[in-house]
């Protein structure tokens, strides 16, 4: 589904990516992790073609990314940071994206689901960081593309929406689609994730499943486990 | 002696007696005994009117040796077929009226004009129209004229092959009133003429002046229109010229005036209007001239000063929205500024006399640097020379100091 | 590229400041031609506001336009949409929607006064037209200052400091030059001088077409057989058009290339 082949990256002198080696199976939900700086949103902005990588290559459905491409529209992206154009309407912000990128979108269940109809009208500045955050997850699951990216999707939410927000990852899990997680809320990733990656420094230095994690650490505690891979290395 | 003494006696016997019975009436048109106008005035005595019917008359160097009356009626049309003067006046108290002449013809020799008056006094030519002409009305060694009420209408293209309108050379106390003329090389052209008067003319379109002066002195001119003339009015090397009244208007093009002052003083220049001129005066070596009460509107450069000029006094006049109201070229000045209105004064009236508070410089920086640099006037109007006049006008350096306007008006005279 | 210019350009018209601009135009006109009926003369005047202001809104408001939208550029480029027609869709809905407050501004009152009765009608068309022209380079300019540069800042001071070069320090280099170099002959220079600053030459575009050439002596004679001229109108049109035309596709490239 998706291949990374030796991506780097450097900001300035800061290098974010060293050489990155990853391939992301056709099925399952997969959860990118690391502290913060590591480089999971970089990672994933270079699969979207939003950053440019300096070296490497990556291919999403056997295609090359660029960063003009057209293969997005078979990504759905959910970003860290729930910013949109203050002057527009979450309606009106909803119908644009449709606009944009064509195709079917079912919107109404997923407005339902998050009780946003009272929301519909007002301008996006106006709401709440959690209620941003809802549109922003309207947003992302309201088309039906294979592959779905969410970037720390759980920031601001509700408990009642944390959980609308599993069912929902978990249904188009059964759709047999791709999904990539970051996630600092390690509950959230133990809970749904079939395999995890662990990044650090801009370097790979675990990929496998919970399971393979525990034996691999000698910890029973899945916090404890990422607790020790970064000890390990800081050793 | 006696002669002439008895001839005088007769006349005056003539006149009381009844003229006409004396005097003959000629008439001429294509079925009088007259139809040439030559052999009329051949066969015509002093004092004789010749009647001159409508029709058309192809006939030049018509020569009038003695004193007559040429009067035309429709205006009759005197055709010179252009080969040269049409008529020629030599003898003294000639009238000339309502005739049209056309087709002079022009030369790169002789200066052919419609009426030549040469070495002759006390004539009047009036009510007259000449078209297609090369010069219009040639005074040489006149005296004591009057051309009034013609309509001079040329249809010149280039300077060196086109005449003047009314041209004066050695004339002197000649009258020039209430004519029209336009489209020739300079509307109304003195040279050497002292002592003459021009009122109520309009000269424009003209290819080079509406009117000029050459060494002429003690002359006046005023309540004419000039308008649209190639390069406006020249008063050049004349003393003691008196312009008041006149209207200076859209001399507009890249060497164009509404006057243009050279080596002229003791003039007075009162109460005319510029309007839309390049530069409203141009003035060059003349001193001792006063303008008062004159209106600059909308020039380019209401006066410009250039080389030595002393003793000039600028009373009581308007400068209304110039491009530039003074610019100068050096930074001496012997001239006078007061009391004038400038339509860019910012300064205020605390005691309400009526005159600002806060003296006016009329040079602004720009003007003195595009005086120095002429290419920089393509920055005119830019943001950049708007900041350098605002700080020159706050604490002058390059502008001359004393060049000042201590009084300026508050309101517009 | 159009649905992106769509939804910059109704965002833009509804914001408060397209608002402001428009208003500020139509006092303007209104007021210049309260105070003297003459549609030529008011023509010159806003001539003089047009050269400067019209410049440095276009620079402030590219700049502002594109740090403020940051958010909504980061939604576009995560959608399957090509980055330099998010980029160029932006630069033009600010770039008309300015246009629009302009000519909007200036032509309400002016029709209403008589505009298409009068002789000045070419000579305002030519002014909407430069004016239109300064909005486009600037804003593409302020675009290309944004991308450069991410601190808001520094983005902010550049644009000014663009701004403030063209409008007046060059012009101030340019006479300094001229009086240095007086004994020369200068009319190629001017010539030349000019044409690298699209504030300049959109000034003496204007001043040649309101008859203040001959105020310009030989050099505005110069000018006007180059300008005066249908050939020289286009080429100086040209020039414009490449004032624009450079800097947006430097805002193509540059948009490739960069990291969000």
């Amino acid at each position: 589904m998706i291949e990374i082949k030796n991506i780097h990256k450097k900001f300035g002198k800061n290098k974010v990516l060293k050489g990155i080696d990853l391939e992301i199976p056709d099925e399952g939900i997969f959860a990118v992790l690391g502290p913060n700086g590591s480089g999971k949103t970089t990672l994933i902005k270079s699969i979207l073609g939003m950053v440019v990588p300096d070296q490497g290559e990556i291919y999403v459905q056997g295609k090359k990314t660029h960063a003009n491409g057209l293969y997005r529209k078979n990504i759905d992206y959910l970003p860290q940071i729930a910013n949109f154009p203050g002057n527009l309407g979450v309606k009106e912000l909803l119908g644009m994206i449709k606009d944009l990128r064509g195709g079917n979108a079912q919107a109404d269940h997923l407005i339902k689901l998050f009780h946003l109809e009272p929301f519909l009208d007002k301008k996006l500045s106006n709401l709440s960081g959690g209620t941003k955050q809802k549109v922003n997850i309207v947003l992302t699951f309201m088309f039906d593309s294979p592959l779905i990216i969410l970037d720390e999707p759980t920031t601001g939410l509700d408990p009642i929406a944390l959980l609308h927000l599993k069912e929902l990852i978990q249904r188009e899990k059964e759709k047999g689609k791709t999904i990539l997680v970051t996630s600092h809320i390690m509950s959230f990733v133990e809970e749904i994730s079939d395999e995890i990656v662990f990044i650090l420094e801009g370097k790979i230095y675990f990929k496998g499943n919970i399971h393979q994690l525990r034996e691999k650490t000698q910890q029973t505690d899945f916090e404890h486990a990422i607790a020790h891979l970064l000890k390990k290395n800081h050793a | 002696m006696l002669q002439g003494y008895f001839k005088s006696i007769l006349f005056i016997v003539f006149f009381f007696t009844g003229a006409t019975s004396f005097y003959a009436q000629i008439e001429v048109c294509e079925t009088c005994s007259f139809t040439s106008i030559k052999k009329a005035v051949a066969e015509a005595r002093s004092g004789d009117t010749i009647h001159l019917k409508k029709g058309t008359y192809r006939e030049n160097k018509i020569i009038i040796d003695k004193p007559l009356y040429l009067k035309g009626y429709d205006y009759p049309v005197i055709d010179g077929l252009n080969k040269a003067d049409i008529i020629n006046v030599f003898a003294d108290s000639v009238r000339i009226s309502g005739i049209k002449l056309i087709n002079v013809g022009s030369s790169y020799t002789e200066d052919y004009a419609a009426i030549r008056v040469s070495k002759a006094k006390n004539f009047i030519l009036e009510d007259l129209i000449l078209e297609k002409i090369f010069f219009g009305i040639y005074l040489e060694k006149a005296s004591d004229g009057i051309v009034r009420n013609n309509k001079i209408l040329g249809d010149a293209v280039s300077e060196h092959n086109s005449g003047n309108g009314i041209q004066l050379w050695y004339s002197k106390r000649i009258i020039i009133k209430e004519n029209l003329i336009q489209k020739v090389r300079d509307g109304i052209y003195l040279e050497f003429a002292d002592h003459c008067v021009i009122e109520d003319n309009i000269s424009k379109d003209n290819l080079r002046y509406g009117l000029h002066f050459m060494f002429s002195n003690d002359d006046a001119y005023a309540q004419n229109i000039f308008e649209n003339n190639g390069a406006g009015v020249a008063v050049m090397f004349s003393k003691r010229i008196k312009m008041r009244a006149n209207h200076f208007r859209y001399n507009w093009g890249t060497a164009s005036y509404g006057l243009l002052l050279k080596e002229i003083n003791d003039a007075e220049i009162v109460e005319n209007i510029f309007e839309e001129n390049t530069t409203g005066i141009n003035i060059e070596g003349s001193n001792r001239v006063n303008y008062l009460k004159n209106t600059f509107k909308n020039n380019g450069w209401a006066v410009k000063v250039r080389g030595a000029c002393y003793e000039n006094k600028f009373l009581e006049n308007n400068f209304l929205y110039n491009s530039f109201d003074v610019s100068y070229n050096s930074k001496l000045n012997n001239n006078l500024f007061l009391n004038n209105y400038w339509s860019s004064y910012t300064g205020y009236d605390l005691d309400e006399d009526g005159f600002g508070d806060v003296p006016y410089r009329p040079v602004k920086l720009f003007s003195y640097i595009v005086n120095r640099t002429p290419e920089t006037i393509i920055l005119m109007r830019s943001l950049f020379v708007d900041i350098i006049d605002f700080s020159e006008k706050v604490s002058p350096v390059f502008t001359p100091d004393n060049l000042v306007d201590k009084a300026p008006l508050m309101r517009k005279k | 590229m159009l649905k992106i210019l769509k939804y910059s350009f109704f965002d833009l018209i509804r914001s408060r400041w397209s608002y402001v601009y428009l208003l500020f135009y139509l006092l303007l006109s209104f007021v210049l031609l309260f105070l003297n009926q003459d549609l030529s003369k008011a023509v010159i005047t806003l001539m003089n506001v047009i050269i400067i202001l019209v410049p440095l809104i276009g620079t402030i408001f590219g700049v502002m336009y594109y740090y403020n939208s940051k958010e909504f550029t980061e939604l576009l480029l995560a959608q399957p949409v090509k980055r330099s027609s998010i980029f160029l869709g932006q630069y033009l809905g600010v770039a008309l929607s300015l246009v629009m407050s302009l000519v909007l501004g200036l032509g309400i009152p002016f029709v209403l006064y008589g505009l298409f009765q009068s002789s000045a009608i070419w000579n305002f068309s030519l002014l909407l037209i430069t004016g239109a022209m300064l909005t486009f380079i600037f804003t593409a300019l302020a675009f290309n200052i944004a991308l450069y540069n991410e601190n808001k800042i520094k983005g902010f001071s550049y644009a000014i400091l663009l701004w403030l070069f063209l409008a007046v320090i060059y012009d101030g280099l340019f006479l300094m030059s001229l009086i240095v170099f007086e004994t020369y002959p200068l009319d190629k220079f001017t010539l030349i001088a000019t044409t690298f600053n699209p504030i300049d030459l959109s000034r003496i575009l204007i001043l040649l077409k309101l008859d203040i050439a001959a105020l310009l002596g030989y050099t505005g004679a110069v000018f006007q057989k180059f300008f005066g001229t249908n050939l020289g109108l286009f080429a100086a049109l040209s020039t414009l058009m490449i004032w624009v035309i450079l800097p947006v596709l430097n805002i193509a490239r540059k948009a490739k290339k960069k990291d969000f």
